[in-house]
């Protein structure tokens, strides 16, 4: 009786704490935004201070513009993308049940342009690439992010949770011993902030240019020492999948602003 | 190459407006090199200027030091209704216009 009770006890207790272990309570998540100096949110408030937006104006002439073989622009099926556009990238990275596996919205925009335009690929963080994401996830500014809802992404959740949980590189770092338990340090001079990806893509003033999730990704990994994954690599898509659902709820923001 | 600009569209006669104009451009310095050792050649804007009904109001030299993507604000009196004609020059031969119009009463 002693022993049931104790794993009832044991049983409880788990149910009480849906939260893994040093993850930020659900009151207490934060954008990026809310870490940064006023001048750079007045920038990222300001459409015509934003240079974000630059990408955005090139993306809706690529979205009207035709190119492949099949001659047809990405406004030919999708019409106007301020309707049609609206909240999908709040729900990205998706599942692919062609591939089987999910693809996040960089991988999604060649998909179709080979599915459906048999147009070539375009250039992971290539100018034109980055337009047109960052000119389809403008149509969500402001709308919650969605990501992860579907069943069978919980495999891939989980995985990018444990990537975001493991020790690498030769600082031995895990993702999670700064932006779980140290975002509210600094390092250098820099806030840890929390690792809500809201605004991407988005234009960082260290790289005086757009740049997507995946970038920065690879630039933490560097950062602790590691090899990091190659852009499109499955891992990074499970990170990406993984932090967007960290992030469930939270309002979009792309293009943001960063430091 | 994308700009943006922000010209109030109605002011009156007399206000001090802001314009603000944000320009699509690398500014590479020409310091920098590749991993082969070659120096990246220079790729910037040098010279801003703004004309108010055909009068030049403002001119900006620009330099190596300054960031990707320039972001220049100023501001003028507004005098009559009219165009502002923006003009970015630079390297390799690169120009880029842009207008914006204002109703002064």
């Amino acid at each position: 009786m002693r022993l049931a009770g104790a794993i009832a006890m044991a049983v409880l207790l788990i149910a009480a704490l849906p939260l893994h272990a040093g993850e930020i309570p659900h009151d207490a998540r934060r954008s990026g935004t809310t870490f940064m100096a006023l001048a750079t949110r007045a920038m990222q408030d300001d459409d015509t201070a934003n240079p974000g937006m630059l990408w955005a104006l090139e993306g809706e002439e690529l979205w009207n513009k035709k190119d492949g073989v099949s001659d047809k622009a990405c406004s030919d099926c999708h019409g106007d993308a301020s309707t049609s556009m609206k909240g999908v990238a709040a729900r990205y990275p998706a599942f692919d049940r062609e591939l089987g596996r999910p693809v996040d919205l960089e991988q999604r925009i060649n998909l179709e342009r080979a599915r459906h335009q048999q147009a070539s690929s375009l250039a992971y963080e290539s100018r034109d690439l980055l337009a047109l994401t960052v000119f389809i996830a403008q149509q969500s500014r402001g709308m919650p992010i969605a990501a992860g809802s579907d069943e069978e992404l919980a495999p891939f959740v989980e995985r990018g949770h444990e990537l975001f949980m493991r020790r690498e590189g030769q600082l031995n770092l895990s993702c999670a011993n700064c932006h779980d338990d140290n975002w509210d340090k600094h390092l250098a001079g820099s806030a840890i902030t929390q690792a809500h990806p809201t605004g991407y893509p988005l234009y960082r003033l260290e790289w005086q240019s757009l740049g997507s999730l995946q970038r920065r990704l690879r630039g933490c990994i560097f950062g602790v020492r590691a090899q990091p994954y190659d852009f499109g690599a499955p891992e990074l898509i499970e990170l990406e999948l993984y932090l967007m659902t960290r992030a469930a709820g939270m309002a979009m923001e792309a293009p943001a602003v960063r430091p | 190459m994308a700009a943006l600009i922000n010209v109030p569209p109605k002011a009156k006669r007399g206000d001090v407006i802001e314009i603000k104009t944000l320009m699509s451009h690398i500014m590479e310095t020409g310091y920098r090199r590749t991993a082969a050792g070659d120096i990246v050649p220079r790729d910037i804007i040098t010279s801003f200027s703004c004309r108010y009904n055909g009068s030049e109001i403002f001119r900006a030299d620009l330099f190596p030091a300054i960031a990707a993507n320039p972001f220049i604000s100023f501001y003028t009196v507004a005098t009559d209704s009219g165009t502002f004609e923006f003009e970015w020059i630079g390297d390799r031969g690169f120009s880029a216009t842009a207008k914006a119009a204002i109703t002064v009463e």
